[in-house]
């Protein structure tokens, strides 16, 4: 009972202690063992929360016994229940699939503390789903990205071009964290009040107030640069291309998914929206930049050689999708996003696993040239890659086109034609990337023998659960559809 | 003229802004990596007497008990959550020199428009070795 009750607690305080165990451990399997347990503890404890949270609709956790609004409270509902199952999801299939490939990308002597901070990480991520603190959220941000920069930096070792793209990424995020920041500091002048349901109340009392909404302009600049939303996704091509493969999986499955979750709470669960502000702001804002989003990520992604590069690329046209569906401000446009969200993560975690594999098999970078066929000598692994590839596409019997299906129903139901065509016109480009890369992998000789044996069993392996999750998804997709109504549900009420 | 005035009475929140403006433009404007981390501090710096000046009442004491009944006292809280971001910049600064040192070592340089060239140039080089090899 002990530990049914304080589940949100545990789940950020578990790999917080584990990565301080892990980081002065002497011999990096122990360390890696340490880690995989703790990511599986995370899993059954996010499973176990799914199902109190099923239960009783909302879990409210107050920190040392002091009850919000004067405490720090975790929040679990309908709209971040799944996300937290699916960070410890990503999670222990990604440390699983980090024991073969750490290994080839980072120093051995430093492959313990690589694990700590991949630890951390995790620990940030829960926390960011779950808190229900304007002011504990920037923490955890924080937390989240020194430590994703650490990680990145470790690319360091195969490309040196590794830590310039962490050091952007530091100087973009802490202006985007500073910007958070002073969009709290804004609400809390305008309402005295940190928790985000209390805040909820006090704007209701008060009504339309200019620092309130200056605030919340603040807040939602510093969150889309976390998410990577266009115009200020300039630091996410390099990070996600120059880190090493299991963290690039890591990250870019779950750490924007997490931000674009928080900016889906602000746009809809925080402000009632008198003055029609919020409204202007999608339709005038989000709508537009999403939809160039989609169109500047697919189209670098066609003219890109890296592999790498180019599927950090497409990730930035999917993040598109995802704040598109958003932007359409209707109940089905908010569940089409929250879908999306799930479905994206792992198709994009299980992509850069296998690109990270074939960069293992090939011996160098992935690249349209050095990938001439690949495909045909690691197959199980190219098949994987295939189907994940399918999925991004839209492919029916794959979690890509559920995704689409929804995105298109909730576009009918707006009944604006153009937006048909946005999206179709966008799934059709990038059948021509992906196309480009079968072909290269697939038609082509290969250039010279692998340099390893056989294709690494755990990293196939966990690729292939990815690969099975997104086909299960795909044909029955009751789940998760019906966590992006709940989502829906939890954020602007039933309908 | 009251409200310039009333704006020239909070002079604090043109301190603040006049930090802000000075950071980001050093960050945006200036070559050398060490001096963009200066100006994130400075950035951050001017968010931190933001929250500050907030917590302050006018009139009002520090937030111990007096005793006297009618005390007025100043908001703790800010003040409060200004010392965990005051640690949270020192980390961000402390991983951001430690990646200049980096740098520094990998790239012999840590001005900004040498290092997009040399990042370019190493681009260009990865795909001749691909080339040479075909």
């Amino acid at each position: 009972m002990l530990i049914l009750n304080n589940i949100p607690a545990l789940l950020v305080a578990i790999p917080l202690l584990a990565s301080a165990v892990v980081s002065v451990l002497p011999s990096a399997r122990i360390a890696w063992g340490v880690a995989f347990v703790t990511t599986l503890c995370c899993l059954y404890m996010a499973f176990e929360l799914t199902e109190i949270v099923s239960a009783s609709l909302t879990l409210s956790y107050a920190f040392g016994g002091w009850e919000p609004p004067w405490g720090i409270a975790f929040v679990v509902d309908g709209a971040n229940v799944h996300l937290v199952l699916l960070v410890a999801f990503i999670s222990v299939i990604a440390t699983v699939y980090a024991l073969t490939t750490l290994k080839h990308e980072i120093a051995v002597e430093d492959l313990p503390k690589a694990y700590a901070v991949w630890l951390l990480t995790i620990a940030s991520l829960f926390g960011l789903s779950m808190t229900g603190d304007a002011f504990n959220l920037f923490v955890f941000l924080e937390i989240s990205a020194l430590s994703s920069i650490t990680l990145i930096a470790l690319g360091a070792g195969q490309d040196r071009r590794a830590l310039l793209a962490a050091y952007n990424y530091l100087i973009i995020g802490a202006i985007g964290a500073t910007f958070y920041v002073i969009g709290v500091g804004y609400l809390y002048a305008a309402t005295g009040t940190l928790n985000l349901l209390d805040i909820i109340e006090r704007l209701n009392e008060i009504g339309t107030n200019q620092a309130a909404v200056t605030g919340l302009a603040f807040m939602l600049a510093g969150i889309m640069v976390k998410a990577g939303v266009f115009p200020v996704h300039i630091w996410l091509p390099a990070a996600y291309s120059f880190a090493p493969s299991a963290v690039s999986s890591l990250l870019s499955a779950i750490a924007t998914k997490v931000a674009i979750y928080y900016l889906a709470r602000l746009l809809f669960g925080i402000f009632i929206d008198t003055t029609h502000l919020i409204d202007l702001f999608l339709l005038f804002v989000l709508m537009p930049v999403s939809v160039i989003a989609i169109f500047y990520g697919t189209i670098a992604a066609i003219y890109q050689i890296d592999i790498k590069r180019l599927f950090a690329l497409s990730s930035i046209a999917q993040i598109g999708y995802i704040t598109f569906a958003f932007s359409i401000n209707t109940h089905s446009g908010i569940s089409a996003g929250f879908i999306h969200l799930i479905n994206h993560a792992l198709i994009k975690g299980a992509l850069f696993m296998a690109v990270g594999i074939f960069a293992i098999g090939i011996g160098q970078r992935a690249t349209m040239n050095s990938l001439r066929g690949v495909g045909r000598q690691m197959p199980i692994t190219f098949t994987g890659f295939v189907i994940a590839g399918l999925a991004l596409i839209g492919v029916p019997l794959t979690a890509g086109f559920i995704s689409k299906l929804y995105l298109f129903k909730a576009i009918f139901e707006t009944g604006n034609g153009i937006y048909v065509a946005v999206i179709a016109v966008s799934s059709a480009l990038s059948v021509l990337y992906l196309w480009k890369i079968f072909e290269v992998m697939w038609l082509q000789e290969p250039l010279q023998p692998l340099k390893i044996e056989k294709e690494p069993v755990l990293a196939c392996v966990s690729l292939w659960l990815l690969v099975f999750t997104i086909i299960i998804f795909g044909i029955y997709s009751a789940g998760v559809s019906s966590y992006g109504m709940n989502a829906a549900n939890a954020l602007i009420g039933v309908r | 003229m009251s409200s310039l005035y009333s704006v020239l009475l909070n002079w604090n929140y043109i301190v603040v802004i006049m930090l802000m403006m000075a950071g980001l433009y050093i960050i945006i404007s200036n070559q050398n990596f060490i001096k963009k981390l200066v100006g994130l501090s400075i950035f951050q710096s001017s968010v931190f007497i933001f929250y500050i000046s907030l917590g302050k009442v006018s009139g009002g004491t520090a937030p111990i008990l007096t005793g006297v009944s009618d005390t007025v006292y100043s908001n703790p809280l800010p003040h409060v959550l200004i010392l965990t971001a005051i640690v949270v910049g020192v980390a961000t600064n402390a991983l951001g020199l430690a990646l200049v040192v980096r740098i520094h070592e990998a790239f012999d340089s840590i001005e900004e428009k040498k290092l997009l060239a040399l990042k370019i140039e190493d681009g260009h080089q990865e795909n001749e070795q691909k080339d040479n090899k075909l």
